[in-house]
Formats: structure tokens, C-alpha cells, sequence
């Protein structure tokens, strides 16, 4: 980047609110059905339908206004945003206008050296269209409705971002709490989230530049490859004397370039109204202190939690919530209190997610183990089998879902702490070894791992090398 | 002209039966050459519903309107029967669904005949916005017999079919006027409801915020009998009201147990004719005789009313017409791209009225117009709606014409604004939500019948009935 210039990013985010069914309507709100399956009289704006509101769809904007420390409106309006599309069976889209359901909120995010607060304008429920399929015929257009009606909540920040890094590090939180407050799946292939880039760019303590904005992305590795094209090409535009047009892009991921969609001066006139067909939302405050109480821990928290009282490194920590499901699966491991948070973690990070990784699962695929996973993390807490004989056991069990007790009876892989057998293992290993003893005696600690491994090699691995190195030095002396 | 009643006590003593009813009606409306129907359900159509309605009297549980044959608007979706809106627009479209309204007398063992004529998508005070003709009113001017008379609008088919007796009752629905004064100009009763009572679901919209479905009867009782029946709460409106519906018909005919006060609002009669001028002091008589206080009231928002209506309704009609594109069903044009497609279809599917309304909506609610005009005629309406409920603090009822003319001859009135004078005094009763109704009163100096309004306040169409059905007593005019 351009160290002269400064980028100034602002941000919309929709994201799909996880509910049974539309914003208005009582169709399933569900993705991958049949093209046209979920749609009623509603959703294909047949003449005399009504909306009707889905109050769930309001809960769980209340629990985001929480979660991102919004205020949250004891009045808001929906209003209708009238234009045409093929895909927009009644003419307008049903969104929140001139009083939206939540008002200045903020997220904090980490950059390289500080906590930076990204302040939130608003944020407002409305209807998703449909879906046109341009591109599998050469003649036809095709329509899905099955989207149209979905709840969306579009989320937008001030221009609080100077870089990708920032824009990243904020959807990755943002992505993180939303999933964790069970408001949005979060899935971006399916567009679950996706994102509306503003971007400027303006020399320091200038005044702001003209913005462009970049439409509908649904990936962090495209939205950051956008904003980096964008970012060079307005500082190129304006190196080279030019101006930036006010335009709506379109980034295109085949080429990696933005391009322009719309111009300024072909910007719809959406002729926002209140929609009479529906009453204000009232939101009482029992409402909404109901809703306060179901709404859990939300990372940050959890992320402190894990850090101060388990005693986790926070790297460690951080990769644990970074999603909701890793930590639900990690505190179920502790929740019996049989097994040491730090144990439980470290296995859980490497191990663990390491075959998750390999075998291209997610950690629900997994849940049904997580008991015997506990019994194994129990037996190596008691030192019943060996670090290396646990990872063994670990795959048997994430594989083939066997009894970890069973496999290590069956196998003969118990540790072996018995100190009679350790101290006969120990005494025959020491036989022959003068030279190495004389060498231990006289300094040389080096030696002491060389008879260990001896030992355990005799124990074929079981022995537990903290018995063996106790004997050995206490022999040795 | 039979009332429900009547007609109920003949079915119910085998003097008629349900078939035979349905039959004189059917016959005398095919006969008919007003234009009143859209479409009408022939006895083969309706025979399952004709069977078991004759069934129940058969064994005297006979239903609210059991066997009743109604016209229904050309507005309401009825499942498997062609739904037009009187529009080349959805001349073929037949929805797969019933509106709540419609529900409610199916419900109720009455037989629908068919689908009145009305203006199209209901814009319009004179029914010659049909896409399928005008409707001729059956009054004839006595001193020029040989001219044809609007009905008026847009409810002009339910107004004319009941005044004509080819149905029992019609349920028309009312924007801005349009089941009083049609009413009015039919020599018929016409109730519009409080906004909320009844279900707009399933109901072709015209503008969200004001229509409503209402009764077009031969008198107060039969319209006591309908708002009893279409007249329930509906979780599918958000804006239908859940409050509990009293029995309409318990006040009918009954003198009232306490003073009543009737308001007449002397801002209303500054310019009308001496017609109307006639009917209001020959009410005043009868008021009087009914032992009814009459005050003088004065409305400061009246001039407004009109102008601040033809902000709002276009701005939501312009809103809830953007379905009709051509793409999912009703009428396309051709065209090779979408955009093509959108204008032909539209220019083709509307007829002009509806097109300058559209615009004029799309107009107020433009960018750097919204302020001045939309918002501002909110603003109006609220103020209206103050001014009724001041003028409540102190009346029971309020009384005003209906309408500042008798009925005028199809294709006189070209241009719009002299059109939508028509809607002066029922505009601000819309505006503010509250049910009022339209009574036959007299007849003009040509022998046209003419009505007068009654409006009450809001949710209180049972005392409103009540009052209608004392002065109807007092007027005598089906006599």
C-alpha cells in the first residue's frame, strides 16, 4: 500500500437471521430446497396477500442489539423500498428505513497493536429478494423466490476501517458473535453473511474522499482481495490527476478486478414509505430484558473466562471460541470436572483438530465421541497410558468409535507404573553400561536420556517415564 | 325489495327453496343489461352450496345467511372464480385462495351469484373505469329519461346490482367513498366500516391504509346481517382490530335508552345545492321528531381532506400495483428485455386512470417531493383525525350528504378533479378511520335518489346501525 494514502472503509453486512420461517410469511426459511419450494400467496406477491410480522425475527435482533452493544428502539417502522425486479414479486422490498429496531452500537477488534472500537450506525431488519439465474440458458432468465422474504438484519458501521486487516478482523468477530447468540448460521457459501464494501481513499487530514461501493461479497479472501484491487486503483485514478466517480461495483472474482455496476446518476429513487400494511414494532423493555436473559456468553467473555480462571494460554484460548461449537465441545470435556482444562485443551487444539482437519469434518461430526474422548483424557491424566499410546487411542476412538478402556485392556497398552517391574526393567538395562555410568556419575546428564529410552524400548513404549527416571537416578547414585 | 329476514322466514317455511331462490335471481340477473357483473356463478356452480344450504333448513339450523344470494366486488379473490379488479391487467387470473371476507359468508351458508363490475383496481367515483364497460345506475332523470345514469363508484356494479334487485346484497369496499356513494347515487344503504373491522386479506389493494370492506343492502338490517358476518378479526391483517364484535343486529329498529346528539358540520354545507340542501334539513325534521339534539359542529380541516386523500391513496396504490408486471401472472406484454416487458405490460394492463394515479404516486413519494407532499399529508391526516375526535367530545353522530350531486350521465364528467369532487364529503370519514353510512333520503328534483351519511365513531357501528334504522323508519323511502 501506498503509505501517502489512507483508506476509509464503512461496511453493510446482511446477515441471514436463523429462524423456521420468512420475515412476513410462513414459509420455511431454509437453504438448498427445490427452486420455488418454499413459496406461498405471501412470498410471490399475489394480489390481496399481507405480510405478516414473524415476532421471532425481532428477538433476535434485540439479542444482537445486545451483543453489539447497540441501543435498541422501543419504536421502529417498516417501511416499504419500491423498485422492479424480476425477482421482487411485490415491487418493494419490505426493509427499516427512517427508524430502524437498533441505533449506534459498537465492536471492538484486535489490530496488530490495539483494541480499536468500530462504532455501528444502525442496524435494521428486511426482507430478502429472490434469486435471478442469468447464466444456464443463452436465451432465458430463471427465477428462484425460494430467498425472497428471508430475514435479513443489515448491520452498517461508520467508515471506522483503515485497512483490509481491520475489515477482516471485524467480519470474523462479528461472524463469531452473531453465531454465538444462535442469530445467524454464519455460513458464508451459502451467503448467510455477506457484506457491502464503502471505500475511499483520502491523503492524511484531507477531507474525505468520493466512495465506492462494492456490492454483495459473501468471502473474507475476496472481500480482502476487493478492497486491496479498489484501494490501488482509486490511488492510481487520483495519482494520475483523474477523480473517482461515485459508482456501484461489482467485484469479479475470475479476474480479481472491481468493476462498475451502476453510476450515480442511475441510482434508484427508492421511494422509501411506511409500509400500511403493517403497525410500528412496539418493543416493550420486559421484552427485551426477557430476551437479555437468554442470551449466554458471548466470546469476549468466554475468551477472559478461559484465560483467568483455567489458567489457558490465550492463544490457545482464542482458537477455542473462535467458534461456538469448539467451545461448547471443549467445556463439555471439562463440564465433569475429571480432567484439567489446560489437558483438555491442549488435546483438543492439536490432536483433535488436527484429524478433524485431515478428514475435512466439523467438530459436531464428533460430538457423539466426546465421552469416550473424556475417559481417555482421564487415563492420561492419571498417568494410566502414555502420551504416545493416548494419540494412538485417539484415532481408534475418532475413527472407529471404540471403548478407550477396551482398546487399552485389548491391546496390552496399560502404562506401566508398577515399580517392582520398572526397577527389574531398570536393573537389566543397566547391565553391561560401566562406561555410561561412570559418564553419568561424573556430570554427564545426557546419558540419563539415553537409559530411559532404553527402558521404555523395553517396556515397548508402556513404562511410565517418570517412574523410569526416578528409579534410574535413584540406582544411578 | 325483500329483506334477508324476509327472505330467510320464506325459506325457512318451504314457501321457496334455495335452488328456486337462487334460480330468480340468476335468471334476472343474465337478463339484466346494466353491466353490473363481471361474472356470474350459474345454479351448476353453485349446486353443492345450494344442496346443503337447503339441507340446514331442511333440519332448521339454517345459518346467518343461509341461502342468501350475494354480488360480491370484483376485488375480492374467490377461489376458482375469475378475480379482476375490473383490469385488462388480471382479466384471467383466478386465484387459488378466498379473502377472509368472502371466507366469512361462505361460512355463513350464502351463495355468491357472481363478481359485480366495479372501477379499476376500485379508482374511481362513476364505474366508467371498468375494463369491462361502464355500469349503468337502473334511476332514470325523469326530465331526461332517455340518458344513462353512472351508479357511481367504484363499488358502481354492487350498488347498481342491488338497487336493480338482481342480488340480495352486495360487499363492496370503500377507499374513499366507495360504497357511500355509489350507495347514494343507487337510492341504497352503504356501510363503511371502521378501518379494522373487517380483513383486507385477500382483498386486491388499492391504498393498504384505507380500504375496507363493507355491505351495499337494500336496508340497515340486511346491513346489520353482512357486518355481522364479514366483519372478524383476522391474524393474517396486522391491521385488522382484535377487539371483540358485538351482535349489529340488537340495536336495529330499537329507540335508544339514553340522549343522543347529532352534529352537523356547517363547513360541509357552505357550497352544496339545493338538493342536498333539502335532504339535510328534511333529516334535521326527522331528527327531531326522533327526539335527536342537533348541534352545530365546525370541522377546521375539511378543505384539506380531498388533496391530502389524493396524496396518500396514489402514493400506496402506486406502491401495491408494482406486482402487476407481467412476470408471475395477469397480463404481459412483449418485449426483449425485462424493462420492455415491465412497460408494456403496464401500459397495456392499466387503463389511464389507474396510470395517472400510479404517477401521481410515484410523484409524491419521489425524492425532494416526499417531504412536501407525502409527509406533509400524513401530517394532514392526523390533524383530521383530531378534528373528528374534538367534535366526538361533544356528539354521538355526526350527519352530512353523502354526496354534493344526484347522479350524472355516463361520459359527462371528463376531467378528473370534477370526478374526484365527487368523493368531498366521504374522503375525510376515510381518512380518519371511521365508519360512517349512507342512507337513501329523498329523491332530487329530477327523481334521483339521493343519501345522507351518518358517521360514527370508531368501532361504533352498532349505535351507528341503530341510528341509521330510526331514520330509515323516519324516511320511508323503500315505501
Amino acid at each position: 500500500m501506498n503509505n501517502d494514502w489512507e483508506l476509509v472503509i464503512g461496511l453493510e453486512v446482511h446477515a441471514q437471521l436463523k429462524t423456521e420461517s420468512k420475515l412476513f410469511s410462513s414459509s420455511p426459511n431454509q437453504f438448498g430446497s427445490d427452486p420455488n419450494s418454499n413459496v406461498n400467496f405471501i412470498d410471490a406477491g399475489m394480489p390481496g396477500m399481507l405480510p405478516v410480522m414473524n415476532s421471532g425475527c425481532i428477538e433476535k435482533a434485540i439479542k444482537t442489539g445486545f451483543a453489539l452493544n447497540f441501543q435498541i428502539n422501543s419504536y421502529s417502522v417498516f417501511e416499504r423500498k419500491n423498485y422492479f425486479y424480476a425477482d421482487l414479486p411485490q415491487g418493494y422490498q419490505i426493509s427499516q428505513f427512517e427508524y430502524p429496531i437498533l441505533t449506534e452500537g459498537f465492536v471492538e477488534i484486535e489490530t496488530e497493536n490495539e483494541v480499536k472500537k468500530i462504532r455501528l450506525e444502525r442496524a435494521h431488519l428486511e426482507q430478502d429478494a429472490g434469486k435471478s439465474i442469468h447464466d444456464i440458458d443463452p436465451k432465458y432468465s430463471f427465477i428462484d423466490l425460494n430467498r425472497v422474504g428471508t430475514p435479513l438484519l443489515e448491520i452498517v458501521s461508520y467508515p471506522d476501517f483503515n485497512s483490509a486487516d481491520e475489515v477482516i478482523s471485524y467480519l470474523t468477530s462479528l461472524r463469531q458473535i452473531l453465531m454465538y447468540i444462535d442469530v445467524c448460521d454464519g455460513n458464508m457459501q451459502e451467503g448467510s453473511l455477506r457484506a457491502d464494501v464503502n471505500l475511499s481513499v483520502k491523503k492524511p487530514n484531507a477531507e474525505l474522499g468520493t466512495r465506492c461501493e462494492i456490492k454483495n461479497m459473501n468471502s473474507f479472501k475476496f472481500i480482502r482481495q476487493a478492497i486491496e484491487y479498489e484501494s490501488k486503483r482509486q490511488i492510481q485514478v487520483l495519482e494520475s490527476g483523474g477523480k473517482i466517480d461515485q459508482n456501484t461495483l461489482l467485484f469479479d472474482t475470475s479476474t480479481g478486478e472491481t468493476r462498475a455496476m451502476r453510476s450515480k446518476e442511475f441510482a434508484h429513487d427508492y421511494r422509501y414509505f411506511p409500509d400500511p400494511d403493517l403497525l410500528p414494532v412496539h418493543i416493550a423493555e420486559d421484552q427485551i430484558e426477557k430476551v437479555k436473559s437468554t442470551i449466554g456468553e458471548l466470546p469476549q467473555q468466554k475468551l477472559l473466562r478461559y484465560v483467568n480462571e483455567f489458567k489457558l494460554e490465550k492463544d490457545i484460548a482464542k482458537i477455542i471460541i473462535s467458534e461456538k461449537a469448539y467451545a461448547e465441545f471443549f467445556e463439555n470435556l471439562i463440564s465433569a470436572k475429571l480432567i484439567h482444562p489446560k489437558l483438555a485443551a491442549s488435546w483438543l487444539v492439536g490432536d483433535i483438530f488436527s484429524f478433524i482437519k485431515e478428514k475435512d469434518l466439523q467438530i459436531v461430526d464428533i460430538a457423539d465421541k466426546s465421552s469416550k474422548i473424556i475417559q481417555l483424557l482421564e487415563m492420561i491424566e492419571k498417568g494410566t497410558i502414555s502420551n504416545k499410546v493416548a494419540k494412538d487411542i485417539l484415532i481408534e476412538i475418532l475413527q472407529k468409535n471404540k471403548e478407550p478402556v477396551l482398546l487399552v485392556k485389548e491391546l496390552g497398552l496399560e502404562q506401566v507404573s508398577d515399580n517392582e517391574e520398572l526397577e527389574r526393567i531398570v536393573e537389566e538395562a543397566l547391565i553391561g553400561e560401566e562406561d555410561n555410568i561412570k559418564k553419568f556419575q561424573s556430570g554427564s546428564d545426557r546419558v540419563l536420556g539415553y537409559f530411559v529410552g532404553k527402558c521404555l524400548k523395553a517396556t515397548k513404549g508402556k513404562g511410565n517415564p517418570k517412574v523410569i527416571n526416578d528409579l534410574l537416578i535413584k540406582k544411578l547414585k | 325489495m325483500p329483506t334477508i329476514k324476509e327472505i330467510k322466514n320464506q325459506l325457512s317455511n318451504k314457501n321457496i327453496s334455495v335452488q328456486e331462490l337462487y334460480n330468480v335471481y340468476y335468471d334476472k340477473a343474465k337478463k339484466s343489461k346494466l353491466n353490473s357483473f363481471n361474472h356470474l356463478l350459474d345454479p351448476e356452480y353453485n349446486k353443492e352450496n345450494i344442496n346443503s344450504s337447503q339441507a340446514r333448513y331442511n333440519e332448521g339450523k339454517d345459518l346467518s345467511l343461509d341461502g342468501i344470494p350475494l354480488g360480491i366486488k370484483d376485488l375480492f379473490c374467490t377461489k376458482g372464480v375469475p378475480t379482476t379488479a375490473s383490469s385488462k391487467i388480471l382479466e384471467k387470473f383466478i386465484p387459488e385462495y378466498e379473502s377472509h371476507v368472502t371466507q366469512n359468508l361462505l361460512n355463513d351458508g350464502s351463495l355468491f351469484l357472481g363478481k359485480n363490475n366495479c372501477d379499476e383496481f376500485a379508482m374511481g367515483s362513476s364505474n366508467e373505469t371498468s375494463f369491462f364497460g361502464p355500469v349503468i345506475n337502473p334511476w332514470k332523470n325523469k326530465n331526461n329519461t332517455d340518458s344513462q345514469l353512472v351508479p357511481g363508484g367504484s363499488s358502481g356494479g354492487s350498488a347498481s346490482a342491488v338497487a336493480e334487485g338482481i342480488c340480495v346484497a352486495s360487499i363492496g369496499t370503500d377507499t374513499g367513498g366507495s360504497i357511500r356513494q355509489p350507495a347514494s347515487l343507487c337510492g341504497v344503504v352503504g356501510l363503511k366500516p371502521t378501518f379494522g373491522s373487517c380483513s383486507r386479506w385477500g382483498v386486491v389493494a388499492f391504498a393498504s391504509s384505507l380500504d375496507q370492506a363493507g355491505p351495499i343492502t337494500n336496508s340497515v338490517e340486511d346491513a346489520a346481517y353482512l357486518l355481522n358476518s364479514i366483519s372478524s378479526h383476522d391474524p393474517n391483517d396486522s391491521t385488522c382490530s382484535n377487539h371483540k364484535r358485538e351482535n349489529f343486529l340488537e340495536g336495529v329498529g330499537k329507540g335508544f335508552d339514553r340522549p343522543i346528539t347529532v352534529g352537523i358540520p356547517s363547513d360541509y354545507l357552505k357550497d352544496i345545492n339545493s338538493d342536498i340542501a333539502e335532504q339535510i334539513e328534511n333529516t334535521k325534521k326527522h331528527l327531531s321528531k326522533l327526539n335527536v339534539n342537533i348541534v352545530d359542529v365546525e370541522f377546521t380541516t375539511t378543505d384539506f381532506a380531498l388533496s391530502t386523500y389524493y396524496i396518500i391513496a396514489p402514493a400506496e396504490a402506486s406502491s401495491n400495483l408494482a406486482r402487476y408486471d407481467g412476470i408471475r401472472y395477469g397480463y404481459r406484454g412483449c418485449g426483449n428485455t425485462l424493462e420492455e416487458i415491465y412497460v408494456n405490460s403496464r401500459s397495456e394492463g392499466f387503463g389511464e386512470e389507474v396510470i395517472r394515479r400510479i404517477l401521481i404516486g410515484t410523484y409524491v413519494l419521489s425524492a425532494g417531493y416526499y417531504d412536501a407532499y407525502y409527509r406533509k399529508a400524513q401530517k394532514v391526516r392526523k390533524l383530521i383525525k383530531n378534528d373528528f375526535q374534538r367534535i366526538y367530545n361533544e356528539v354521538d353522530f355526526i350527519l352530512t350528504p353523502t354526496t354534493p350531486n344526484e347522479a350524472f350521465q355516463i361520459g359527462e364528467k371528463l376531467d378528473p378533479i370534477s370526478m374526484y369532487m365527487n368523493d368531498i364529503f366521504t374522503v375525510p370519514t376515510s381518512l380518519a378511520g371511521l365508519p360512517a353510512i349512507s342512507l337513501p333520503s329523498g329523491l332530487s328534483k329530477n327523481g334521483l335518489p339521493l343519501g345522507i351519511q351518518l358517521i360514527g365513531n370508531y368501532f361504533q357501528e352498532k349505535s351507528l346501525l341503530q341510528m341509521a334504522s330510526l331514520l330509515e323508519k323516519e324516511f320511508c323511502f323503500n315505501e
